[in-house]
């Protein structure tokens, strides 16, 4: 049996990114964002949407607490660290 | 009351298939090319969908690549916002059209096999259909569709459920989806032949535990069990009418693919009614909405939020009354009706009755 690096585990160094299969789109029926994939979907608030937008593979864990600390004036690694590992070990965001 | 939402339609876009399967879940009348609806219908009913608040599609049968316009539905789908999905044997899938979807905003494509064995798999079939699988999984995987695989399960392929997962892997899927038989349709025809034994489902339940931790970010896997060995029925799509909706080849919408046969409920037809008055307005999906129509022991259980009594369907296909109790449930002696089909006589292979319009015993 063969052992691969398990992209669930996130770090702060660690590259989220969306897994390739979702879709990040706004449904104007629920009047909020929502996360698509194969047979299933997420309703998100603002900031789980605000989050997911950043895992686009060009921000590590670490800068995407900074950018939304900053940008919501407090500091918000706690929620951001544990929703993105809430995603990971759902599948939805891997880890490079 | 504002209302449920629902998330998803499946939209059966022809009961036309090269396949056989005994299992079929498909009602035993198959519907015939000239009633199907238009293209025109279809588009329509996905544009009311969307404003309903749906956001899952699938494009299924059938075999929906029999639909020549199957590219366009696709491509209006995507315009729409809706993430769809192609459920197809793989037949008919040549590079070409995938290409043409994959153009038009199709998503994912989930392709089903029937055993790792491919003797076997053929013999369920009904045809020939190894090599075309193979050839339509590896043209999925080039384009970079999300691919799913799917198996139903049954007591002639069960044992081989780890070289079945194995065989996913090795075709590239991303998920596979393992389901055992539902007896609903053909699959209620053939139950004797198709049940597993206890053994089979213990030893298949350890083996996908197993795979489930080997394949663990490579390849998703889910295991649905059947529920004749269960103590608790399933929880239908989070209850009637609640988030699920099917369109039948002839414009006919359910709350649920096998509720044709609850044959004392009338369907409205989508040529005649909006889809959002017949989700909210029509006698079929309000009969069994919430709990009031809930008898004992449903009706006082606390597992009522659970499991919502499970299957209206398997309720009335197996009881006659489809406010009865999910016979599979153990706190009502309507159970007995599962324990004994549980006890029937093991039948053999060529004992199946084909799913064909002209094998139809109705």
């Amino acid at each position: 049996m063969t052992t691969t690096p398990d992209s669930r585990l996130l770090t702060l160094d660690s590259i989220p990114k969306l897994w390739r299969m979702t879709r990040l789109q706004f449904d104007p029926v629920r009047q909020r964002p929502v996360l698509l994939y194969p047979e299933g979907s997420v309703l998100l608030n603002d900031t789980g949407a605000a989050i997911l937008e950043l895992c686009n593979g060009s921000h590590s864990v670490g800068q995407i607490v900074n950018i939304l600390s900053e940008r919501y004036g407090s500091d918000v690694s706690a929620d951001v660290t544990e929703y993105l590992q809430l995603m990971a070990e759902r599948e939805l965001i891997r880890a490079g | 009351m504002p209302g449920d939402i629902p998330t998803t339609l499946l939209a059966e876009l022809t009961h036309r298939c090269p396949l056989h399967c005994p299992y079929c879940s498909n009602p035993l009348d198959l519907i015939r090319a000239e009633s199907e609806l238009t293209t025109n219908d279809w588009k329509r009913v996905f544009t009311q969908a969307r404003s309903l608040g749906v956001l899952q599609l699938g494009l299924s049968g059938g075999e929906p690549l029999l639909r020549k316009d199957l590219e366009e539905l696709a491509a209006h789908a995507r315009s729409e916002g809706l993430y769809s999905t192609l459920v197809t044997s793989g037949l008919g899938l040549t590079r070409a059209r995938a290409e043409r979807l994959k153009e038009g905003g199709l998503e994912h494509v989930q392709i089903s096999i029937q055993d790792s064995d491919p003797q076997v798999a053929e013999r369920i079939a009904g045809v020939r259909s190894v090599r075309h699988k193979q050839a339509a999984a590896a043209i999925v995987r080039e384009l970079g569709f999300a691919f799913t695989i799917n198996v139903v399960l049954h007591r002639a392929n069960l044992d081989r459920i780890g070289a079945i997962i194995d065989l996913a892997a090795d075709l590239g899927a991303d998920r596979i989806e393992l389901a055992n038989t539902q007896y609903y349709g053909w699959g209620l025809l053939n139950r004797a032949a198709l049940m597993p034994t206890r053994e089979q489902v213990e030893r298949s339940r350890e083996v996908a535990e197993r795979a489930i931790q080997q394949y663990r970010g490579r390849m998703q896997i889910t295991y649905v069990l059947p529920d004749y060995y269960e103590a608790y029925p399933k929880a239908c799509y989070g209850g009637w009418g609640k988030l699920y909706l099917v369109i039948t080849p002839t414009g006919m919408a359910l709350p649920c693919h096998g509720a044709t046969g609850i044959t004392t409920l009338q369907f409205d037809d989508v040529r005649s009614h909006s889809l959002e008055w017949i989700w909210q307005e029509s006698h079929a999906f309000q009969a069994f909405r919430g709990d009031s129509w809930m008898k004992e022991p449903c009706r006082s259980c606390p597992r009522k939020a659970l499991d919502f009594g499970g299957c209206r369907c398997q309720a009335f296909a197996l009881t006659g009354d489809a406010a009865n109790t999910d016979p599979v449930c153990t706190l009502t002696p309507l159970r007995r009706i599962v324990d004994d089909a549980l006890m029937e006589p093991s039948e053999q292979l060529q004992d199946y009755s084909y799913r064909h319009p002209d094998t139809s015993p109705v």
